[in-house]
Parts: C-alpha cells; structure tokens; sequence
C-alpha cells in the first residue's frame, strides 16, 4: 500500500462515515413518521424532506457554544469526539465486499469490537464531566449497562469466529454458509440486542431517558457537540448493523453476480438498521432491573450455550 | 385491535401493528398547502350583515365578555305627504373584538333581525392584537365568506319559520 492509496482509502471511509448515518437517521425520520401515522420532515430539501437532517445540521453549528460553569472543560469537550471517532475508526476494518474494505486484517472482529468499546466511553465521560446531577445519573445507569451487555455481545460474536475458525471479517463471510443463519441464530439474537443495548437505542434508551432524566449524559449539550453526539449514534447504528450483517447474515453472499456483492452488504445493512428504527417505534423502555434480568439470566446463558453448541458443532 | 398481550406475543403484535401503520396512508392534515374542508356551521369569525342591524343592542348586551362595541344616532326621516316624522337608528360603529370573543356565538342566536352570521374563515391573525378588533367594514366583508345554511336532515322537523309560515295559511 503506498501513501496515496491509503488516503484514497481513508477518504472513501470517511465518505461513508458521513453519508449512510445520514440516510439511516432520514430513514429514522419517514420510517417512525408512517409507523405513527405522521408523515415527518416534508419541506426541507426538494423531495419529502431529504435536506431536513442537513439542515438540522447548519442549526445545530449556528448554536451557542455552552460549556456549563463547574463542567471539567477538557473532559467535557472530548467526550462527544471519543463518542463519535471510535465509529469511524470501527468502520475502516468492516468490509462492504471481498475488495471494499479499508483494511483487511486477520484480527479485524478484535479490532472492531475493541473500538466499539471505546465508543461507549463518549457518554460516560460526558455524564461526569457535566457536573450536572440528571448527566451523571444517565452515565450510572449507562455504565450498568454497558458491563451487562458487553459480554453477551462478545460471547455471540465470539461464536461465529469460532464457527469460522478466523477473526478476520473476510474469512468470516467466506466460511459462513447459508444453514448458518439457523445454526447462529440464538447468537445473532443475543448480538442485537445487546447491540441495541450498547447503543442505548431504545427499548434500551434507560440512560438517556427523556422523560425521567432530561437527557441523560447529553443533557448539558447542545449545538455541534450535541450534534457530534447524534451523529454517533447514527454511526453507530450502521457499525453495529454492518457488523452483524457481515457476522450473522453472509455479508456479500447472495444471488446474482459477483459485483452485486456490495449492495447486499448494504442492503443487509439497511435492513438492521430498519429493524433498530422499528424496534424504537414498537417497543417501550425497559426498567433497569428488567435490563438487568435480561442480560444476566437469558443473554449470558443463552450466548454461553451458542457458544457450547458451536464448540460442538466445529469439533464434530 | 386486540387487547395487548404481554411477553413474546405482545411483542409481535406491537411489531405487526407499526408495520402495519407503516403500509397505511397518513392522514396528517397538509394545512398551510391544503385547505381543510370546514364543516359548515364552523366558528370562524362573525360576519356583520350591516343593512339588517336596528341597533337594538341586544347582542353587546348578551355578550358573556362585552366585546361589542356599538354607537349610533338617531336620524329623523321628514315626513311624507300626510304622514308625520319619524325616526331611526343609524349605526356608526360595530366593532367585534376578537382578542375578547370566546366564540359562543350568543350575538348570533341574540340577533333578532339576522345580521349577525357564523362564518368558517380562521385566517386572522394579526401581529399587534389591536388589530384584532374588527370594525363594520371588515364585518361586513365577512359576509361574503358566509355559506348558505345547510339543507335539513331528512325526516328533520321543519323550520320554525316555515311551519307558522303555513299554520298562517292555512288559518287564512
């Protein structure tokens, strides 16, 4: 690889890192409209409000620059850059094709799954510099989650990249075969939610639960930082669905030729994404000991037993 | 729509009802590009039918918050040929004050000689609310917004005026 194709590369990543959070948050925006009889943005932009989420981004720029008056000022205008780069940097080693992808490593579920843990660190590190009562008791409840979902999530990936006997994302699309997806169902179930669970989408949105706590870690933000927040959140909602695409659902493997490869990732992709949006429509919050309950007693177990019969499975 | 069900089941038929709310057309009302279709009878604003008002005042004084404003003046009609002079009301100000009206529409039922008629325009907004007071000019105008009465139900009782219309005739 010389200079210029890994900032040809860099450059296409970062190009997708602006663009598909985008088209899943307009998605949000019409999907959510029509499950609840609404229609959503209709003027911004020329067609059904497709400019609205750009200009909800020119509002959120022209916003004042807060920072609350005992807020620890370093940590506070860091965290919503640690809760947005770790997505970009996640999506580098998630590949869209055998070709596509930014960098192909045989360690790149590891890679991915480490820099997703960094991600979740965004908000807490936001909760407690706030100084901000409502900021610090959504960073609690976030923390508590984040230690109840990170295993299972691990757990059920784990289990794929022992079914395919690789970490590398590649060699996982390449070993996976379509009876898999009944094979590895219980693991892609336990994947999602505890996907869902580490976005803190709902019906996992606990910690930043408007009506009980504002906005949780976020609420003392407000213009482009704010922004910066939300756009993590979109992001990673695409991370997540790629990466449970390309685990769980065979990636590019589908009818039709070769090249088709990319747009059933994509395609795949969108069609988490749209169950992430239609669960948040669908489902109300959890409680905290009903989150809890759920990663502890049926999560855990259940990626623990995946992983027991995928064990099974590859050494019979 | 069924009763919710709790656990799995419930969740399924949570699920099937968004998407199935999705597939439905939305029946969000495009107001400022569409107008609504008013029903009539819609309270909009009063409308001021100025040629019947005698200047009998009962409207302002069955008004619950006095938000009418009438002056008049009498004039003298000389007499014709044989006959003597007489007198009567001209109205030289009504003014409904909307910033006020509550919308019952007790003027209206008040009006003994109909000069006072609902009519289903909304569209008065006005940036300083003392502009909301309406004088007789702009009442007026309102008339040729009112639409004509809808026709009675079937099997309705006739109206009033109809029926001593013809108990008159049939006296006769």
């Amino acid at each position: 690889m010389n200079v210029l194709e890994v900032v040809v590369t860099l450059l296409l990543v970062l190009i997708a890192f602006l663009t598909l959070p985008l088209l899943v948050g307009q998605m949000e925006h019409k999907a959510m409209a029509h499950m609840q009889a609404r229609l959503g943005p209709m003027y911004a932009g020329a067609f059904h409000g497709v400019g609205q989420l750009v200009a909800d981004g020119v509002k959120f720029a022209q916003k004042e620059d807060v920072l609350p008056e005992r807020a620890d000022p370093v940590i506070f205008r860091l965290a919503p850059v640690l809760g947005l780069l770790p997505y970009l940097v996640a999506m580098i080693a998630i590949p869209l094709s055998p070709t596509i992808v930014g960098i192909d490593s045989d360690l790149a579920l590891f890679f991915v799954l480490a820099a997703l843990g960094v991600a979740v660190l965004g908000p807490l590190m936001a909760s407690w510099a706030s100084a901000n009562k409502f900021a610090l008791l959504g960073g609690m409840r976030q923390a508590a989650q984040l230690v109840a979902y990170e295993l299972p999530l691990v757990l059920a990936a784990a289990s794929v990249a022992m079914a395919a006997g690789t970490l590398s994302l590649i060699g996982i699309v390449e070993a996976w075969q379509p009876w898999w997806l009944l094979w590895q169902l219980p693991a892609f179930v336990v994947f999602s939610i505890a996907a869902l669970a580490e976005l803190s989408r709902p019906p996992f949105d606990m910690p930043i639960a408007d009506a009980e706590i504002i906005m949780g870690p976020l609420t003392e933000y407000t213009g482009l930082r704010f922004a910066l927040f939300l756009l993590g959140e979109y992001a990673g909602i695409v991370v997540f669905s790629a990466l449970a695409a390309v685990l769980f659902l065979g990636g590019w493997s589908g009818p039709g030729p070769e090249w088709l490869g990319v747009f059933w990732t994509l395609l795949k992709t969108l069609a988490l994404a749209f169950v992430v949006i239609w669960l948040r429509v669908s489902v109300p919050r959890m409680r905290a000991d009903q989150l809890q309950r759920l990663a502890w007693v049926v999560l855990v177990p259940v990626a623990l037993g995946q992983l027991a019969l995928t064990a099974v499975v590859v050494l019979a | 729509m069924s009763e919710p069900r709790p656990g799995l089941r419930g969740f399924a038929q949570g699920m099937a009802t968004t998407f199935k709310q999705m597939t439905k057309r939305s029946v969000t009302a495009q107001y400022p590009d569409v107008q609504p279709e008013l029903p009539p009878r819609s309270r909009g604003v009063i409308a001021l039918l100025e040629e019947n008002c005698t200047v009998c005042m009962l409207c302002s004084r069955e008004c619950p918050d006095w938000c009418i404003y009438i002056d008049s003046h009498k004039e003298t009609i000389p007499a014709p040929p044989g006959g003597r002079e007489r007198q009567r009301n001209v109205l030289d100000r009504f003014a409904i004050d909307f910033s006020l009206c509550m919308y019952c529409g007790i003027c209206i039922e008040a009006c003994p000689f109909d000069a006072l008629f609902w009519s289903p325009e909304f569209e008065y907004a006005e940036l300083d609310i003392r502009d909301l007071v309406h004088e007789k000019d702009r009442l007026r105008q309102w008339m040729w917004t009112v639409p004509p009465p809808p026709a009675l139900d079937k099997r309705a009782a006739d109206a009033k005026e109809w029926t001593k219309a013809s108990q008159a005739g049939a006296e006769e």
